[in-house]
């Protein structure tokens, strides 16, 4: 590569911060100009823990990786051909990032888009980049482009643009402007009103830039495939007259059309700044009139206002190919690019089946809905947990008794002491120093036919008894002969006839006087009359009674009977015993970690050891 | 973003407060007082107890000079002459240079008996910070600006071991006060991101003690985050003041808050309110270019504002910065009926995205369809970048569906032609 350019196709670049829209057009481009190589060797993301980690962009329909660094150390030891980096850390750390690259042996050009570096900051760099014979373009800019070759960052805009301002093959115009914006403008104007761009600098509109208007053009001057320069300027600073003094000394010889803005300031109350912080008239040298009558005297073509600038733009080329200075351009025609899925599902040119269909909320809008409700309207309105079970594991709003009766169950089934499997799973397990979330998992995973399973199984048999009509002593018999087991949510072990729980007894009493039909319960009590003249212990014990009462809550409700089979088939009655008791199964596992109980270890003498 | 301006009295706080560490000896009064329109007198003298025992000097501290020759300097002046000057001026208008403006703000010193009256003051370019010194302050200055010294010291160099001596060859006796002054004034220059400093006069007392009488400066407000110890204290900012004459109204301050809050860049400054012309242009480049087009074309004075948004603002800012426009250009429909301009202009984008910038826009149209009508304001659109298509239609949507006169032109018009068509519709109505 000659000294007077600064990208070619070969080039790579590293790009610090990790900005995935400006990588993923930069890839685009290098597809729609045909480089054999992406223009991005690696991307530097300090925030990340992984020393090297790897990012996927399209490279056309297809997809590539780009290694992603920790540190622009290590990314430049591994990428010694990259020899440009595009800077996207913020004003605050612009500085030392593209000090160290400066400093490094490969990197040879810097681009610095952060606007906000302060001005100390920007002239120490330039001064490094001047000692060690290196190129910064910005800060506070977009960067550049070298038509057909490379784009720095998010300059050029959209594929679509690219396409129109013909930026995928080099043209014969070298531009260089202070305003990033505009140079977008400008290369389609240019491509409007000539061959197009070959390349296009926006050295960012800052009082102390890195590269200068000058110094890009003197590259442009010595580039031979360059015949022709456009250049704008603005307001503020003297930096137009290393131009004005190039053209006297005979250094810019090739024609250049160029107009300083800021005319206007004349009129404007004194001192007010532009958009760009460079943009203010300091003295009279400094004012867009002075510099545009001085760069006229030069030699240059500079309009009479930014109107007729692309009138300038094209009789001057029309002259060049008058004199036969410019070789026509065989056009060429650039790949499609792929669009992206996003867009053609916003478009609507594409469609795609979803994997996954949910009924119960939506977190899209501004407050998360349950079943339709929004959070917000159930926090206001001081709505139940049972409210909001009703919502998530029915689908709809509960009357007040069903909320009430839910609410009950998880009171009674949070906790039924240490020594109880769960309880006793969750205390081991938070002693052997795990987790909240492994000693619940640990309680909770013990939970099944014989832990907790007496409610789910009390319910079953019940419910198929008063489908299949059978009489109290037809479905002890059946239990006993067919099925052969004890009855499930029968018997008590201290409890009896005589000396009643009276967990069961709210639970009837609430059923009583709050179900309008409640035939399971009516069922279970008369089996009870039967168990009990055989024993007095075998009375409906508590968990039977919440199986069973729950299957009379599903019959009061607007529930029809596939519903009902629904909700049983859904384990809905274990999903009540699992949220009751893990209240209980985190207090006890709170007891041990705030106790830091230790290791557990169960006694010899509980342990009958035997051949 | 950029060198601003600070008040003469928050200069001096910052070299009393910053010179020591280099000087020691720079044994600065520090007596500093402002006085306003709504300054406790009374209160002010129980803390700051000389004004009361010493001579005094006033003088407004309003960011502009040559206050001695607009017989706004008092000198030597006791506590009730003080008052009598401040009951005076405060809160009159005059009229600066060529600019009219409220004076509401004046500096209270001791005053310093003082023969001589010396010129220092250090600016900076791409390669060096320059010192510039003279025997010849004060009022005199200019017509003297040949016997100022120009001292550039290159980036990077260690003033403590710069020979300025050898630049300044005359100084004789005072020497040994001003070289260590003047290199300590370059180090808290260099030190605290001044982008101007300008003490003219400074004295030299009797006891051989270096006093600053006047003093301008400018801070690179860009390096606010490296000073967080001094003056870019996030909780207590130090201020930079419009010029005088300028106050800034509350549209400018809302606009300024907003651009503050995000990474986007807000601009506006109000040129003219009852002007016909407004702008909101993308881009620092193109406002700009369309602000010299309209001035170039002779409407100028119907210019309304300068503005400008980039950066891809989010849909919800760009709204607040169309409406505040908005409201704006329909505040003072003209007497006669005129039509007003609003050019909603910007070259072709390279990121900011045209849909979601023009989404905001179209929303703030809407709001105020009814103003728009009644100021009989019409709309020029000129834009393109990311999803141009969709955000050109959409204004040209919402032109048909309120009827407001909305003309829309793409990248293909050249970016300022809507101001031509501006000027033609003029010339057509007179």
């Amino acid at each position: 590569m000659e000294k007077f350019e600064l990208f070619d196709r070969k080039t790579q670049a590293i790009i610090y911060g990790f900005q995935q829209a400006a990588i993923q057009r930069m890839i685009d481009f290098d597809y729609l100009c045909r480089r054999e190589i992406p223009s991005i060797a690696a991307v530097i993301r300090p925030t990340q823990d992984a020393a090297i980690a790897y990012h996927k962009v399209f490279w056309g329909s297809k997809e590539i990786v780009v290694p992603v660094y920790k540190t622009l150390q290590m990314a430049i030891k591994k990428h010694p051909n990259a020899d440009v980096m595009i800077n996207f850390s913020s004003f605050r750390s612009a500085y030392p990032t593209s000090k160290e690259a400066l400093e490094s042996d490969t990197i040879r050009t810097v681009a610095i888009i952060a606007e906000g570096m302060p001005e100390r900051q920007s002239r120490h760099l330039l001064k490094i980049a001047e000692e060690k014979d290196k190129i910064i373009i910005g800060p506070a800019t977009v960067g550049g482009i070298r038509a057909g070759a490379f784009k720095i960052g998010n300059s050029a805009g959209t594929t679509e643009n690219i396409i129109l301002s013909k930026l995928y093959r080099p043209g014969s115009i070298g531009f260089v402007s202070k305003s990033g914006g505009l140079s977008n403008e400008m290369n389609f104007m240019i491509a409007q009103n000539t061959d197009g761009i070959y390349e296009g600098i926006a050295i960012g509109g800052d009082r102390y830039p890195g590269s200068r208007l000058v110094d890009h053009l003197m590259r442009y001057e010595a580039n031979p495939k360059i015949k022709m320069l456009v250049s704008l300027g603005e307001i503020g600073g003297k930096d137009e007259y290393d131009i004005v003094n190039a053209l006297k000394s005979g250094k810019v010889t090739k024609p250049l059309v160029i107009w300083v803005a800021g005319t206007a300031a004349k009129i404007l109350p004194s001192g007010l700044q532009f958009g760009h912080a460079g943009a203010m008239a300091g003295s009279d040298m400094e004012t867009a009139e002075a510099k545009n009558k001085a760069l006229r005297d030069a030699g240059a073509i500079v309009p009479d206002s930014y109107e007729d600038l692309d009138k300038r733009i094209r009789e001057t080329f029309e002259k060049l190919k008058q004199e036969g200075k410019v070789t026509p351009i065989e056009e060429i025609e650039p790949p499609e690019i792929p669009i992206d899925f996003g867009d053609a599902t916003r478009m609507g040119l594409v469609r795609r089946s979803s994997d996954v269909i949910v009924t119960i909320s939506d977190d899209r809008g501004d407050v998360p809905t349950f079943a339709g409700v929004g959070l917000d309207t159930i926090i206001r309105e001081s709505k139940s947990i049972g409210y909001v079970i009703g919502l998530l594991w029915f689908k709809r709003e509960l009357p007040e008794f069903a909320q009430q009766f839910i609410e009950i169950v998880v009171k009674l089934t949070a906790d039924h002491g240490p020594a109880v499997s769960g309880a006793h799973n969750a205390i081991i397990t938070a002693r052997a120093g795990k987790d909240l979330m492994s000693a619940l998992a640990s309680g909770i995973l013990t939970i099944g036919p014989r832990f907790g399973g007496a409610i789910s199984d009390a319910a079953k048999y019940i419910r198929e008894a008063l489908q299949k009509g059978m009489q109290p002593q037809e479905f002890v018999n059946y239990m006993k002969d067919v099925v052969n087991i004890n009855i499930p949510g029968i018997g008590h072990r201290i409890k009896s006839v005589q000396n009643p729980d009276v967990r069961v007894q709210l639970l009837k009493e609430f059923v009583f006087k709050n179900f309008q039909k409640h035939p399971h319960l009516d069922l279970a009590l008369e089996v009870e009359k039967i168990t009990t003249s055989k024993r007095n212990n075998l009375i409906l014990n508590v968990d039977g009674c919440i199986g069973i009462t729950f299957l009379d809550l599903l019959e009061n409700l607007d529930f029809s009977p596939e519903e009902i089979e629904d909700v049983i088939y859904s384990e809905a009655l274990n999903g009540l015993f699992v949220l009751g008791r893990s209240i209980g199964m985190m207090g006890h596992i709170f007891d041990q970690k705030r106790q830091r109980a230790g290791l557990y270890r169960q006694p010899w003498d509980e342990i009958l050891f035997s051949e | 973003m950029a060198q601003k301006n600070i008040y003469e009295y928050d200069a001096k706080k910052l070299l009393a407060s910053q010179l020591p560490k280099y000087y020691p000896k720079f044994e600065y009064h520090d007596k500093l007082a402002i006085v306003q329109s709504d300054t406790d007198l009374n209160q002010l003298i129980s803390v700051e107890t000389w004004i009361k025992s010493e001579k005094l000097v006033a003088k407004p501290d309003q960011l502009f000079g040559k206050r001695g020759k607009a017989n706004l300097l008092l000198l030597d002046a006791n506590f009730d002459e003080m008052k009598q000057f401040c009951r005076n001026n405060l809160d009159k208008v005059f009229e600066i240079g060529n600019v009219r403006g409220e004076l509401n703000r004046l500096l209270i010193e001791p005053f310093i008996p003082h023969e001589k009256e010396y010129y220092v003051s250090i600016t900076s370019d791409r390669e060096n910070d320059i010192i510039h010194f003279s025997f010849e302050g004060g009022i005199f200055i200019e017509e003297n600006w040949d016997k100022v010294y120009h001292i550039p010291v290159p980036l990077g160099i260690d003033i403590n071991t710069f020979d300025l001596l050898s630049k300044m060859p005359d100084l004789g006796d005072l020497k040994d006060i001003l070289i260590p002054f003047i290199k300590a004034l370059f180090q808290v220059y260099i030190d605290q991101d001044f982008a101007f400093l300008e003490i003219n006069p400074f004295a030299i007392t009797g006891d051989k003690k270096i006093v600053p009488l006047d003093v301008k400066a400018r801070l690179d407000d860009t390096a606010a985050f490296l000073h967080q110890d001094t003056w870019g204290n996030p909780d207590n900012p130090i201020e930079f003041p419009a010029g005088f004459g300028q106050k800034s109204t509350i549209e400018e301050d809302r606009i300024r808050d907003l651009d503050e809050k995000t990474g986007a860049s807000l601009k506006l400054k109000i040129l003219n309110k009852n002007g016909r012309v407004w702008t909101m242009v993308a881009g620092g480049g193109a406002s700009v270019i369309y602000t010299d087009t309209v001035v170039d074309l002779g409407l100028g004075k119907e210019l309304g504002n300068y503005g400008e948004y980039s950066g891809n603002p989010s849909r919800e800012h760009t709204e607040i910065y169309a409406q505040t426009i908005i409201d704006l250009i329909t505040e003072n429909p003209d007497l006669q009926g005129k039509p007003k301009y609003l050019i909603i202009g910007g070259g072709i984008a390279n990121f900011t995205d045209v849909k979601v910038t023009f989404t905001g826009i179209v929303s703030a149209i809407k709001n105020s369809v009814d103003k728009l009508k009644k100021a009989n304001v019409k709309i020029f659109v000129r834009r393109g970048g990311p999803n141009e298509k969709q955000g050109l239609e959409m204004m040209e949507k919402v032109g048909k569906e309120t009827g407001i006169p909305i003309e829309v032109f793409d990248r293909y018009t050249h970016m300022t032609r809507v101001v031509e068509l501006i000027k033609k519709a003029e010339e057509g109505k007179t």
